[in-house]
């Protein structure tokens, strides 16, 4: 089964992605910020994809990228940026900073299972 | 997602508005600061969003427009002031209520369509000066593919190449790829020419490239969607090729062999030899080393999607379709048959006659008459498709009567069948599909105790083979169980309880009058009411039937049916002077049969045929027909059931068109005879029934047995 975590301050987005993908057949690992989200995954814990806010405490989306990338088992793994649309330039920086793609919030379920779909193959 | 999960939205919603509030408070205290305002915004902003998320819509509606005021006042454009904090408060209340709503509607629309009226107003206004900051959102538009009208089937060249460092942002071209063969039609080529030698090769870079001739009918957009997240890291060329509507204008005149051969200055082997020395077009250039053999594959993969697509289309072009009633197309049908018998009684005259000329004229007539037989009957074929979507609606309702949850799929439903053939097998189907719901699937809780999916499944699949279409009706339920049935066919009489049977022969069973019917094996089983009459149906249509079953996986029904009912090919045979036809589909083979062979089985109706001991009728003493017996006879083979039988005639007279003719009233109960045909010079030929002949004469054999045993 293939793990996906998601990494968002918001508990109820947490949960609609957790429970959207759970329908969907993937494992879901939550995490409430980008320093969380990190501390989860000490130890190369093994994971096929993260999906993850921009705007968190702590560490924000961009941060957890940049650090994601910089570990050698999470090097190459898909991860979404969720964003609003006014935050064109972020979109930008994300993906410079290592995303695969993003999700334009607010989002329906099916649009999120597309996205996972497409990225995962 | 509202049931149930609506929950974790209103608590969020009810804390943010609580947050809202105060922070509301405070602005009016102090109406320019910004962090406030920032707060307010942020609030507005996540109940709208997650309101849509989780499907409130009419409270994500509710709160744009006030989320589109705080965010004019946050960049400056607007200023906080008395009223909007009061006109803000109010529609807080509002969000409350609609929040704690069972649908989230409001319960008071003038209300609630007053604040926003005031809301759109300050929008309004701020808006006048600026040509509208037009924020018309719609939810998610983009990163999304969204769904795309049908467009016209065109097909596109697309040349992906992905940057080197494509693989750090988490990107597989593969999955690309997949997703865009999804499309539609699609031929990919690898270029793999820039790979470098092993000791320069980065594991971490992509160096391959691909072209990608699709024909889709999803339009440019949704290809272009494909690659939405890494139109920065590739370069992408999307090229139109070709498209459905394009008119082509053939200008290419012949080409030079053809011109030559027209003109009689070479022939055509002559070309063929010369053209084959030459090498195509694409090895000279990879052989001189200008172009790399990947892209050669890649434009000949273009050129051969585009000749396919075009070719396509001029054959649809030309198929129009036409509605005529069935009465019309049987009248024709029996017009053919009609003229395959008088062509018949043409070619004997013009071989009694001897004309050469006459005789020509017949056979050109005959080839005539027999294409046009074959086009009649293929205007009669019709998909089972049909037949087969009426079945959902029985499924939908018996599975839900008796408390099951089946699914019910198809397969082959373009497979053509004659439209007698499919009206006449619609009640031995329905009977088959009842059966596997009542007694082969499970009830749901059964299945999970058995560590099966709850939902039952059932295949409807058609295929071609040969003469034959085969049916099957597959269910993945409890099975068939094997020795309940032995012991029911033992307690029958009809087998010895020593005997060893296939599993086959044992199911066959469940075809015998009255076995099925017993309640015991019913509930045993889990099988066959009346299947009986199953068998009945399906050897009038000269077809056949077979089960083959797992205890616990499910049981298979296959019907094998002829392709049509109105002409079939016959083998003419002669007994005396009386004719019979049989069926040419289940001769195997013809042999002799001798007086010695017949006295070596010492009066027992078997021949060994290389080794296999097959069992005959002597249609002549079965049918008590009178006249001379001559030294040598034939067998004539059939197999039926996989089983061998053969027929013992007097001559055979070679292959017959057969017209089948039904006979009079009062022949309707010989069993042995399906119909008649009408032979060239007028004589009658019998069609032999061969299933109930065979059934027919066991049946008597057995009898005949038991009787001589008891005396």
């Amino acid at each position: 089964m293939q793990k996906i975590m998601t990494v968002d301050d918001s508990a109820s987005v947490r949960q609609l992605v957790s429970f959207t993908l759970k329908g969907a057949g993937y494992e879901v690992l939550e995490a409430t910020d980008g320093r969380d989200a990190l501390a989860k995954l000490t130890g190369g814990f093994p994971l096929n994809m993260v999906i993850t806010d921009l705007n968190m405490p702590n560490l924000d989306g961009i941060g957890l990228i940049r650090a994601l990338r910089q570990n050698s088992t999470y090097k190459f793994i898909p991860i979404i940026l969720l964003t609003t649309e006014s935050q064109t330039e972020k979109k930008m920086e994300g993906k410079t900073a290592g995303a695969t793609g993003w999700i334009v919030k607010p989002f329906k379920p099916e649009q999120l299972l597309a996205v996972v779909k497409k990225v995962l193959g | 997602m509202k049931d149930g999960h609506g929950e974790a939205y209103r608590e969020e919603a009810y804390e943010l508005l609580a947050i809202l509030e105060q922070s509301l408070l405070e602005l009016e205290k102090a109406p320019a600061d910004e962090e406030i305002i920032g707060s307010v915004f942020r609030a507005m902003h996540t109940i709208k969003g997650s309101g849509a998320m989780y499907g409130f819509d009419e409270i994500a509606s509710f709160t744009h427009d006030i989320e589109t005021v705080y965010d004019l006042v946050r960049s400056g454009k607007s200023v906080v002031t008395k009223e909007l904090i009061d006109l803000t408060l109010s529609a807080c209340d509002q969000i409350k209520e609609m929040v704690g709503a069972p649908n989230g509607a409001p319960s008071d629309i003038v209300k609630a369509k007053e604040i926003i009226d005031a809301f759109r107003r300050i929008i309004g206004q701020t808006e006048k000066s600026e040509k509208a900051e037009t924020s018309e959102e719609t939810i998610a538009k983009d990163g999304i593919p969204e769904t795309k009208e049908e467009e016209k089937t065109a097909t596109y060249r697309i040349r992906f190449q992905p940057f080197p460092q494509i693989f750090l942002s988490g990107t597989n071209p593969i999955s690309l790829l997949r997703e865009l063969s999804d499309l539609g039609q699609c031929k990919t080529i690898a270029h793999t020419e820039d790979i470098p030698l092993l000791p320069d090769i980065n594991p971490e870079a992509c160096y391959t490239s691909w072209d990608m001739i699709l024909r889709t009918n999803k339009g440019i957009n949704a290809i272009r969607d494909v690659f939405i997240f890494v139109e920065n890291d590739c370069k992408l060329n999307i090229d139109l090729i070709d498209r459905d509507d394009f008119i082509e204008t053939d200008i290419e005149y012949k080409r030079l062999g053809d011109i030559l051969i027209d003109r009689g200055d070479i022939t055509a082997e002559q070309i063929h030899e010369a053209v084959n020395k030459q090498k195509p077009l694409g090895e000279i250039l990879v052989d001189a080393g200008v172009i790399a053999p990947d892209k050669v594959a890649s434009a000949l993969a273009e050129q051969a999607v585009i000749r396919e697509a075009r070719k396509e289309r001029q054959a649809k072009d030309m198929a129009g379709s036409i509605r005529v009633p069935a009465d019309r197309l049987d009248a024709l049908v029996n017009m053919v048959g009609e003229l395959v018998t008088v062509q018949s009684r043409l070619s004997q005259a013009s071989v009694l006659l001897s004309n050469i000329e006459f005789i020509q004229i017949a056979e050109e007539v005959e080839r005539l008459t027999a294409e046009l037989r074959d086009n009649t009957m293929s205007i009669r074929m019709m998909p089972i498709g049909s037949t087969f979507s009426k079945f959902n609606r029985l499924v939908r309702d018996l599975s839900r009567e008796l408390g099951k949850e089946i699914v019910l799929s198809t397969g082959g439903a373009e497979t053509e069948l004659d439209k007698t053939v499919i009206e006449k097998l619609n009640d031995p189907m329905v009977h088959l599909i009842r059966n596997a719901i009542d007694h082969g699937i499970e009830s749901p809780a059964e299945r999970v105790k058995l560590g099966k999916p709850r939902q039952g499944n059932i295949l409807l699949s058609a295929v071609h083979s040969g003469a034959f279409v085969l049916i099957q009706i597959i269910d993945d339920g409890a099975g068939l169980d094997k020795n309940a049935i032995f012991r029911k066919a033992v307690e029958k009489g009809l087998i010895m309880s020593d005997a060893v049977l296939s599993e086959k022969e044992i199911f066959s069973f469940l075809f015998a009058p009255g076995f099925s019917t017993a309640k015991v094996v019913t509930n045993v089983s889990g099988r066959g009411v009346g299947m009986d009459v199953v068998k009945k149906n399906i050897d009038a249509l000269q077809g056949s039937v077979e089960m083959s079953s797992k205890t616990g996986e499910g049981t298979t029904v296959t019907l094998k049916i002829p392709l049509t009912l109105a002409i079939i090919d016959g083998l003419l045979t002669r007994i005396s002077d009386t004719f019979f036809v049989i069926p040419l589909s289940a001769i195997e083979e013809c042999i002799e049969l001798t007086c010695e062979d017949a006295e070596k089985s010492h009066g027992q109706n078997f021949i060994n045929i290389r080794g296999e001991i097959v069992p005959y009728i002597h249609l002549r003493k079965r049918f008590g027909i009178g006249g001379k017996r001559p030294d040598i006879e034939q067998i004539a083979i059939t197999r039926y059931d996989n089983n061998r039988i053969g027929l013992v005639i007097d001559e055979v007279i070679g292959e017959h068109q057969t017209v089948i003719k039904k006979l009079g009233r009062l022949y309707r109960h010989v069993e042995e005879v399906s119909g008649a045909t009408i032979l060239g010079n007028g004589t009658v030929a019998l069609i032999l029934d061969l299933p109930r002949l065979i059934a027919k004469t066991q049946m008597e054999e057995k009898n005949a047995l038991c009787e001589r045993l008891i005396n």
